[in-house]
């Protein structure tokens, strides 16, 4: 550490709480933290396959729940006929295939699960997604991958509006062109869009990144376009190579775009500790 | 919330839109359930308009006082103001015992004689055309179809539309499809709310159109029928809606020949749209879509502040 700042100097960040904290500090060490005490024991290599052409979206989620209780790694949904909320809060490491295409509200609340769509998904997709991966082979409504917080959510085709709106960790892909008010209010996380975007693109962000490729209607409010670093580079190409994607001019070619922080306006100092400065 | 729906066999081509229309919306029942309507486009004969026009609420006909008589004597009323008109009614038809269908010859001057029936006290003409029969009435589609005997209607194209009311009353004035008044064959249906409803309504009406409802999606098709009155081709009229009102929409219209869909610049109401070379469909929700096609099939969403216009 170099200089140390006043406020280290005035003993502020060695504050105790008084009383007992809820919360649970994370330790790569402990292996516990790494599933849910109520996940179900899978292997990948035992598989599963049901049509829920004629079931309620209700039994489906529930059948899915059953064939991972009884260890199933691996499902395969075929015919989902673009119900809704499909193959939601599925907190467990897990295979789920969809041969077709879902509704809205699909895969949404998942922890872990990677997923495969065939078809395309409708509005909010894979909202607030934690870790995991949802691919998606056509195209995506609006509200792609609200709020997420983690993992990669990828479309291969074309989105709606409003993509990644509130995003706050992870990766979202999208092969072709996003809508308008894509990345709005996003705080952290990355976005790469191969194809056009809409008016507005990353109004009011907060932070994160936004690579696009095509051609941008409008930037939003405190949207600012900033220079590609080799690390950037690196990381475009690790993540495209995975999904077997391709930049349409290279990935050198993207531009990269971070909030310029203008509308931040926030103190460094917490209101507390404000009144003793003051 | 409510869900609309619209469909169209190109090139001409006719099917049983009745039935496909039904399917469509009773899968979107989930997004209205108060009322249902259909707009459906058969086969025009040379001359012959058909009249949908009912004489009473649902609620009326529960409560009204001596209100079976009064229908009988409504319906009187609007034989004897068509007759005086110089019309020739060529078929009757009662769906219900509160709405009809007619079919009628007529060369004067048609909203004359529109505006001259509903001037009978209860009397609300749905719609007027050559092709176009509009009929709405509360409950699912299930219901209204079976209600109107819709299933079978052979035509090119059709809208439709569940409502979950939210701005206006649960009755069959405020359901859509609206008819665009007093435009042959033009319907809308409307999914959001405009904001700018009565800015417009005040200056329209002072041009002389009629609203029947307080709902705001009416403003949609007297709006478009302002704009062909002064010469507005539907594609061009719907554009210019686009910058025009106010509000979250996605609406579909539609003409003797024609199928339009505007969004509004926010994208904020849902659209799904598959295309292939014999058909559109277009639903709030893909479930309705595949309703019809069961198949796997390529759909995306249209961006907003687009306009589309198909020809049947």
């Amino acid at each position: 550490m170099g200089s140390v700042s006043t406020s280290h100097d005035m003993g502020l960040h060695e504050e105790q709480l008084g009383g007992r904290t809820q919360q649970r500090f994370f330790s790569a060490t402990e292996e516990e933290n790494f599933i849910y005490p109520w996940s179900y024991e899978v292997d990948y290599e035992k598989t599963a396959e049901f049509d829920a052409a004629d079931m309620e979206i209700t039994d489906i989620n529930l059948k899915i729940r059953e064939l991972m209780k009884s260890g199933h790694g691996t499902i395969t949904v075929n015919n989902p006929r673009a119900k809704h909320s499909l193959g939601v809060g599925i907190l467990n490491r897990l295979n789920l295939n969809f041969e077709g295409s879902l509704g809205y509200f699909g895969c949404g609340l998942t922890d872990g699960a990677n997923i495969h769509i065939s078809g395309r998904v409708g509005w909010s997709c894979a909202e607030n997604m934690m870790a995991g991966t949802v691919v998606i082979e056509k195209n995506a409504g609006s509200l792609f991958g609200a709020a997420i917080r983690g993992g990669d959510l990828v479309c291969k085709g074309q989105a709606g509006a409003r993509v990644g709106i509130d995003q706050k960790g992870g990766t979202i892909i999208v092969g072709d062109s996003v809508g308008a008010f894509t990345g709005f209010m996003m705080q952290r996380g990355r976005m790469i869009i191969l194809g056009d975007a809409g008016d507005n693109l990353g109004d009011s962000m907060y932070d994160g990144t936004i690579y696009v490729g095509g051609k941008i209607a409008s930037l939003g409010v405190d949207c600012v376009e900033t220079d590609m670093t080799d690390l950037d580079l690196r990381y475009l190409r690790g993540k495209l190579e995975l999904y077997g994607m391709e930049a349409p001019n290279g990935v050198e070619n993207l531009v990269k775009l971070t909030s310029g922080k203008q509308l931040w306006n926030y103190d460094n100092l917490e209101p507390t500790e404000k009144k003793l400065v003051l | 919330m409510c869900g609309i729906a619209g469909l169209i066999w190109k090139g001409g081509a006719s099917s049983d839109i009745g039935s496909e229309m039904t399917q469509m919306l009773q899968a979107l029942k989930h997004r209205g359930p108060d009322s249902t309507g259909f707009a459906l486009y058969g086969k025009p004969q040379e001359g012959v308009e058909v009249l949908r026009f009912k004489v009473a609420e649902q609620e009326e006909m529960a409560t009204g006082f001596d209100i079976h008589r009064q229908v009988i004597e409504r319906k009187a009323a609007v034989d004897a103001r068509l007759e005086e008109m110089g019309a020739k009614i060529t078929e009757k038809e009662d769906a219900t015992e509160y709405a009809f269908r007619y079919h009628f010859t007529f060369d004067g001057d048609l909203k004359r004689l529109i505006d001259y029936i509903e001037d009978i006290d209860g009397v609300e003409i749905l719609s007027v055309g050559k092709a176009l029969e509009l009929i709405k009435d509360l409950g699912d589609a299930a219901v209204v179809s079976k209600q109107y005997g819709i299933n079978g209607f052979i035509g090119t194209h059709a809208i439709g539309h569940t409502r979950m009311a939210t701005e206006s009353d649960v009755d069959i004035r405020s359901a859509h499809p609206y008819w665009a008044y007093p435009f042959n064959d033009v319907s809308v249906v409307h999914n959001g709310q405009l904001t700018n409803y009565w800015t417009y309504r005040r200056d329209l009406e002072r041009r002389g159109h009629r609203f029947v409802s307080n709902c705001d999606s009416e403003l949609i098709a007297v709006y478009i029928a302002d704009r062909i009155d002064q010469g507005d081709e539907l594609e061009a009229a719907m554009a210019r809606s686009i910058g025009e009102l106010d509000g979250v929409f996605t609406y579909l219209v539609a003409t003797s020949d024609q199928l339009g869909m505007a969004k509004d610049v926010m994208g904020a109401k849902p659209m799904v749209l598959y295309e292939s070379d014999e058909f559109v469909g277009l639903a709030s929700e893909e479930v309705a879509i595949r309703s019809i096609f069961p198949r796997e099939i390529d759909t995306w969403d249209p961006y907003q502040g687009e306009v589309m216009v198909w020809a049947a």
